[in-house]
């Protein structure tokens, strides 16, 4: 990254580089995550979720998400299911193989914090964050498909929005949508419509 | 040996009749075992000392359970139990080989060398119980990290890095 960081210096104090270093900037981001290949990292019970997300029912590929079991082929590493202490070095070692950029996702309750192992568990690691840098956290126990494939278009506001020179970032999130931003499912029209419908105790059930 | 498969096996009208048949092919053949069997919970125990284990493991294989469930240990405080789970498709029932062994001295001879199946069982129990098997081929760790210290689930086991639950349910 710091070829990267030394271009964008140079080009920013070029006459008319940072018009240039904008417009490459945005399109470099944009098309870093459209299409996110995924290490599945299928530890314990969560896997089966995300094995579900590979196949026809839900069709990860649509988003441009599929599974690559090698670390040197993937850009994101998703974390699903119970790290054990002897699990640990085999993941962080599979990261570390990983080229740069990358980034990962922790899914499920247990990648989270340890989940229902937190207390009295001699033999799970507390939470994925504990040795590596997580990016989307999915809760959850374990989550649905549709939340897994939230949190990776999640994750490709957050490659959209974070710019290569990091002193541009905040232009950025306030321009496009961020992983902060509601999503179009939850407008106001949505909310109003859950509202006037019917509560457990309704008609309708 | 006699050749046990010439002893006839009548079929059994029920599960519950099995294992009548299973003690009086027991009996005939090893008297010396008959008042160590016992029938619990519609299951049969064969409860030996720890000296005599191996012999009765060959015995009873050679009776006609060929075939190795598992092992696993309990810890009662001053002693463990080892139940070694065989199972018999001559005779169609299962049956729980019990064994005491002393904490301060935590070590059984193996059975690795009648079924090769018992190898991994045994590991584990090493790994999580702490106790030895003479004779075993290989045994480490399974399931833990090599550098692990103590075996877990022993009840007097203390790990600094486990945090208990509080009492608010």
């Amino acid at each position: 990254m710091a070829l990267v960081d030394g271009f964008t210096k140079g080009l920013e104090r070029m006459p008319g580089g940072s018009v240039i270093l904008t417009s490459m900037d945005a399109l470099a981001d944009w098309a870093r995550g459209q299409s996110l290949w995924a290490m599945p990292m299928g530890t314990a019970c969560c896997a089966m979720e995300l094995i579900a997300c590979s196949f026809s029912r839900f069709d990860f590929d649509r988003l441009g998400t599929f599974p690559r079991p090698d670390p040197r082929h993937v850009d994101v590493m998703i974390l699903a299911g119970t790290i054990t202490k002897k699990m640990q070095p085999a993941v962080k070692r599979l990261y570390e193989q990983m080229p740069d950029p990358k980034y990962v996702v922790a899914m499920g309750n247990c990648t989270v914090s340890g989940g229902i192992f937190y207390y009295d568990s001699y033999s799970v690691v507390r939470g994925a964050d504990t040795f590596l840098p997580v990016d989307v956290y999915i809760a959850g126990c374990p989550p649905r498909p549709e939340a897994l494939q939230d949190g990776v278009l999640r994750l490709r506001e957050l490659i959209h929005t974070r710019s290569l020179d990091e002193e541009r970032s905040y232009e950025r999130e306030l321009t496009l949508p961020g992983p902060d931003t509601p999503r179009a499912g939850t407008t106001d029209a949505c909310r109003g419509h859950l509202l006037s419908s019917p509560g457990p105790d309704g008609e309708d059930g | 040996m006699s050749d046990l498969s010439a002893i006839p096996v009548p079929v059994p009208a029920d599960a519950g009749s099995s294992l009548e048949v299973l003690r009086e092919a027991l009996c005939s053949v090893h008297p010396d075992l008959c008042p160590l069997f016992s029938i619990e919970f519609a299951d049969s125990v064969l409860m030996v000392s720890r000296a005599q284990l191996h012999a009765t493991a060959a015995k009873l294989k050679e009776l006609g359970f060929e075939r190795f469930g598992f092992v696993t240990a309990v810890d009662f405080g001053d002693d463990f139990e080892l139940v070694y789970r065989l199972q018999s498709t001559r005779f169609g029932v299962g049956m729980s080989l019990k064994t005491e062994v002393p904490r301060d001295e935590p070590a059984i001879e193996t059975i690795t060398d009648l079924w090769p199946a018992a190898t991994w069982h045994e590991r584990e129990v090493y790994d999580l119980m702490g106790i030895e098997f003479i004779g075993h081929p290989d045994l480490r760790r399974i399931l833990l990290p090599d550098d692990w210290v103590g075996h877990p689930l022993r009840k007097d086991y203390h790990d600094d890095d486990v945090i208990p639950r509080p009492d608010y349910i």
